[in-house]
């Protein structure tokens, strides 16, 4: 073989690994999550809603549910909030926020203020179970199975649309699966 | 007005750019003069096009014009003057048509240049060059017009990044560009050469001064974005490693070699396919770099705002411009041989040596910039490759490579007559090795295993450098500016090679938390924390801290380093307060108000740091002073002719 | 479009207007050395190319406090360095492990230089036998 060739493949090996950047680029800012369909970390911190109580994460075991990360500080989380606020009507899966170094009042006031679409309120002012989660930045959103198991990771402000598409089909299944087992009947996927 | 004037402007030098291409390459083809004779015109006329189109770009900005979406993007009234110009290449279509603007003054200059060449060798690679401008010019006219109004106005504009507020980077793009752009007419050189199946060492006298000037200006766009990003990045670091300055370093690192392995092709007609690939590569690595940089495949502290369909844009024109090239290369290259031969320690072979350990050193850093995204063209997961993976990687094959460079400058073309060499190069060696060793344990401390090597190895090129330029001073020889300029060169080279060795080893850093009127020591500085006022700039407001530092308990040096606040930009940036004292720069960066009268403070020693920026210019110096000798003045245009009798310079007919 | 603006706008809001200036003072000198070095090589999971220690975010922050904790509890470095791994995946380590599939990335400066020494063997080799047979002169300018 003409040893001139290898330029030319090498060159066009690189131009693959080039066109697959090229199509992932968009999502090339997002750090993708090493504890999707991993357990859930454990948490036990102080509640903000009832102060002196704690909340920890063996409660909410058996049901799926929502973690969402938030702060006063966050100014996305302020254009997120009212999505939250319409989940919360919806009623679908209790939305546990966790309020990441902020301070205590004004986390209430906002709270007051916006209205609270969260059952419950875990202060991390150390970011101990954002590290846990592995969260980037705030707002983030997990979506947490009844068997514990973390099936989704939104980053950045949500939207009804990623919640429609993203969040309700995993919900959904989810319940299914759960009530099944629950009833063991009706084999088979609806 | 204007800005449609522009648009209208960049339109017609596209078309021109196209004459130019077809003429250029379709002339010498089918044999037609007078197709060859529209040329010239045409790259004259698409040079005044684009530098219209410029012109008015940048009248836009002066006058402030925020009906222009990139004016309102990039500018603001309360921007000084200065930066309204350089806000002109501030951001990605700017600094594209900056691009284009530099690569028609490159082709204009080879235009005149060339009329010592043969006619239809000029026209071919007058022709190449339009290709390439044809390829940015529709590049920027399809996803990246500047021109583009905005309707209705606004008041005013975005401002430009503060970054980019600075001196430094005023001229660092276009420094980086002439580079690039240059290394477009060595490229040039080598596609023309293929087109016409005939590359001599004719031809690598005249693509040399030409390649080293564009490695001059590449050599002093790196220093200065390295400068930059020192002291407006604030945190004090001169090399991050980061994708875009990796992207930057590829291209300089061919071009290296390409002007080694030129030398070679010129005085002795051999690694003439090598020096084809090599001009290929440069001018491929400098495309590259434009794709990193601009599709949002890699981000970086330096990449412009992402977009996608840019990066389709440029990945096919890489694979139209490069693939064909190489296809060329595949197809014309096996015809290429040389009969010449060269002893064991002769030039040819050192040459050789630095040219596979630079093409390993650029191997690696292509590799380590690249290795997420073949990671994820794998399906593997996502990794992170940074300071810790490149330093010693880069190291492996560039500790040999200044080890050889000794040798190589001693040794003799075609004879390998090493041992007469073989008493200057203990000499030399030996007296390195002790001032090497006296640098990194008597000098300062906290030599590591590296510190004697890098100061011997540093030393030993500067002494053997100096060797034959001073003998032939002595025997009152004339001294061409081709070793003049190499000496000085190779000289920028230990220098680097010295303050690198040298900030490696003994910067001493340390972030503290000062209350006014507190101090910190550093060995025989201390560091006095005096003041803090607020200070107001045109465009932005903040505060300003005054430090003392003193040295043996005198004073020395008053810094000021500030945090500014742009109004506009809603940012905050730090501005380093750094001096010098005996080498040495001193940088004090403000960070935060940690409450109760403490602000956290970085205080940074780095020793010899303004001699690694000043060695690329001392590269650059001596590269244009080589590029400036007369011999390649007088290449005779016969000298392309097949002389008989030359080992291989003319390749046969056609190829099967 | 739009998406094009979101990701220039997210750009925009991630370069690294500034940088962490951090006052960490450990009780040894040891440690305060591994804190600076692992801080360093851990890549900033919200900017884009900087390292934790640099980094002004509050994650970056947060992680800092960690890596300090977990020192003076004693923890190694491959301790810190899993517990981020685990969170965060590879891409957290701005120096990639020494792993099986990672081996490809640090043995390319070695292959590549033993591969290079071949070429450079073979071709050195093949060129010295033809000097016997090459007759044609030097430029003057050239011979010392």
């Amino acid at each position: 073989m003409n040893k001139f060739i290898i330029p030319l493949i090498a060159f066009a090996l690189l131009v693959v690994v080039l066109a697959v950047g090229v199509k992932h680029s968009p999502e090339n800012t997002i750090v993708p999550s090493a504890l999707v369909g991993h357990p859930a970390p454990e948490f036990n911190l102080p509640e903000l809603l009832e102060p002196g109580t704690t909340v920890s994460s063996s409660e909410l075991k058996g049901k799926p549910y929502v973690i969402n990360v938030w702060a006063t500080w966050c100014v996305t989380c302020r254009i997120e909030h009212p999505v939250l606020v319409q989940l919360k009507q919806l009623g679908q899966v209790p939305i546990i926020g966790i309020n990441w170094r902020d301070e205590d009042d004004l986390a209430r006031q906002w709270l007051a203020e916006f209205g609270n679409p969260y059952t419950h309120v875990p202060v991390d002012k150390e970011g101990r179970a954002i590290i846990d989660l592995g969260v980037t930045g705030a707002p983030e959103t997990f979506l947490v199975n009844s068997k514990g198991i973390i099936v989704h990771r939104h980053v950045g402000a949500l939207s009804l649309e990623a919640w429609k598409k993203d969040f309700e089909p995993l919900i959904r299944a989810d319940l299914g699966t759960a009530a099944n087992a629950a009833g063991s009947a009706a084999p088979g996927p609806t | 007005m204007l800005p449609e004037l522009g648009h209208f402007a960049l339109i017609l030098a596209l078309l021109l750019a196209a004459v130019q291409t077809f003429f250029g390459i379709a002339g010498p083809h089918f044999g037609r003069e007078r197709w060859i004779a529209a040329v010239r015109p045409a790259v004259a006329g698409q040079f005044v096009m684009v530098a219209t189109a410029f012109g008015c770009l940048m009248a836009s900005f002066i006058t402030l014009d925020f009906s222009v979406r990139y004016v309102a993007e990039n500018s603001n009234s309360a921007l000084p003057i200065i930066y309204r110009i350089s806000a002109v290449w501030g951001a990605h279509e700017g600094s594209l048509l900056l691009w284009i603007l530099l690569l028609a003054a490159w082709t204009l200059a080879v235009a005149f240049g060339l009329s010592r060449l043969p006619e239809k060798f000029g026209a071919r690679v007058l022709g190449v060059l339009g290709f390439v401008s044809v390829g940015f010019l529709l590049f920027t006219l399809a996803t990246s017009n500047p021109f583009l109004r905005l309707n209705p106005a606004v008041p005013d504009g975005r401002d430009l990044n503060p970054l980019l507020q600075d001196p430094a980077l005023a001229y660092h793009p276009p420094m980086l560009y002439m580079g690039y752009v240059g290394f477009a007419v060595a490229f040039a050189f080598a596609c023309a050469a293929m087109l016409e199946g005939r590359m001599d060492q004719a031809w690598a006298r005249w693509t040399r001064p030409w390649t080293t000037a564009a490695w001059c200006f590449l050599s002093m766009g790196i220093a200065l974005g390295s400068w930059w990003a020192y002291y407006e990045l604030g945190w004090g670091g001169y090399w991050f490693w980061d994708p875009v300055e990796n992207a930057s370093f590829m291209p300089w690192l061919a071009g290296t070699a390409l002007i080694h392995s030129l030398a070679v092709t010129d005085k002795r007609g051999l690694f003439k396919s090598w020096t084809l690939l090599l001009a290929i590569i440069a001018f491929s690595l400098s495309l590259l770099g434009t794709f990193l940089v601009r599709s949002g495949v890699i981000t970086s502290v330096h990449s412009f705002a992402a977009d996608p369909a840019r990066g389709v844009f440029i990945l096919t024109f890489l694979v139209i411009i490069i693939g064909g090239a190489l296809s060329l290369y595949a197809w014309r290259a096996p015809l290429l041989k040389s009969q010449a031969g060269f002893e064991f320690g002769s030039r040819e072979m050192f040459l050789l040596f630095n040219n596979i350990l630079l093409v390993v050193a650029l191997a690696v850093v292509l590799g380590g910039t690249l290795a997420p995204l073949i990671v994820e063209t794998l399906g593997m997961p996502t990794l992170s490759v940074g300071t810790p993976y490149f330093e010693p990687s880069f190291l492996t094959p560039i500790l040999p490579l200044l080890a050889l460079v000794a040798f190589g400058i001693v040794a003799s073309w075609k004879r390998g007559r090493l041992a007469a060499h073989k008493r200057p190069l203990l000499v030399t060696f030996g007296v390195s090795l002790v001032l090497g060793l006296a640098l990194a344990f008597g000098v300062y401390s906290g030599a590591t295993v590296l510190t004697p090597v890098g100061f011997t190895l540093g030393l030993w090129i500067i002494l053997t450098s100096l060797l034959d330029p001073v003998d032939r001073w002595r025997r009152k020889l004339t001294l061409s500016r081709s070793i003049v300029g190499m000496t000085i060169a190779h000289l920028g080279l230990a220098m680097a090679v010295i303050g690198i060795t040298a900030v490696e080893s003994f910067t001493q850093e340390r972030d503290i938390a000062l209350a006014q009127g507190e101090s910190a020591t550093f060995g025989r500085y201390e560091v006095r924390f005096d003041k803090l006022a607020d200070v107001e700039g045109p465009n932005y407001g903040g505060v300003r801290g005054e430090f003392n530092v003193l040295y043996d308990g005198r004073p020395l040096m008053t810094l000021h380093p500030e945090k500014r606040n742009y109004w506009v930009q809603r940012s905050v940036q730090t501005e380093a307060g750094i001096g010098s004292h005996r080498g040495t720069n001193i940088l004090i960066a403000l960070g935060e108000d940690l409450q109760g009268g403490k602000w956290s403070v970085r205080v940074q020693l780095r020793p010899l740091v303004n001699y690694v920026w000043l060695a690329a210019f001392v590269m650059a110096l001596g590269g244009f002073i080589a590029a400036t000798d007369k011999r390649y003045r007088t290449v005779k245009s016969e000298a392309t002719e097949p002389a008989p009798g030359t080992a291989g310079g003319v390749l046969e007919g056609k190829a099967g | 479009m739009m998406r094009t603006f979101i990701v220039a706008l997210l750009l925009v809001l991630l370069a690294p207007a500034c940088f962490a200036i951090d006052p960490t003072t450990l009780p040894d000198p040891v440690l305060q050395e591994r804190y600076s070095r692992l801080t360093h090589e851990f890549r900033c999971v919200k900017c884009v190319q900087q390292t934790v220690a640099d980094s002004p975010g509050e994650v970056s922050e947060d992680l800092r406090r960690q890596v300090r904790e977990m020192l003076l509890a004693g923890k190694t470095d491959d301790e810190i360095r899993d517990f981020m791994v685990a969170r965060y995946g590879e891409f957290i380590l701005f120096k990639p492990r020494y792993s099986a599939r990672n081996m490809w990335l640090w043995l390319l400066p070695s292959v590549l230089l033993i591969a290079g020494g071949i070429i450079a063997f073979r071709i050195v080799r093949q060129r010295s036998a033809l000097v016997a047979q090459d007759d044609e002169p030097i430029d003057e300018d050239i011979v010392r």
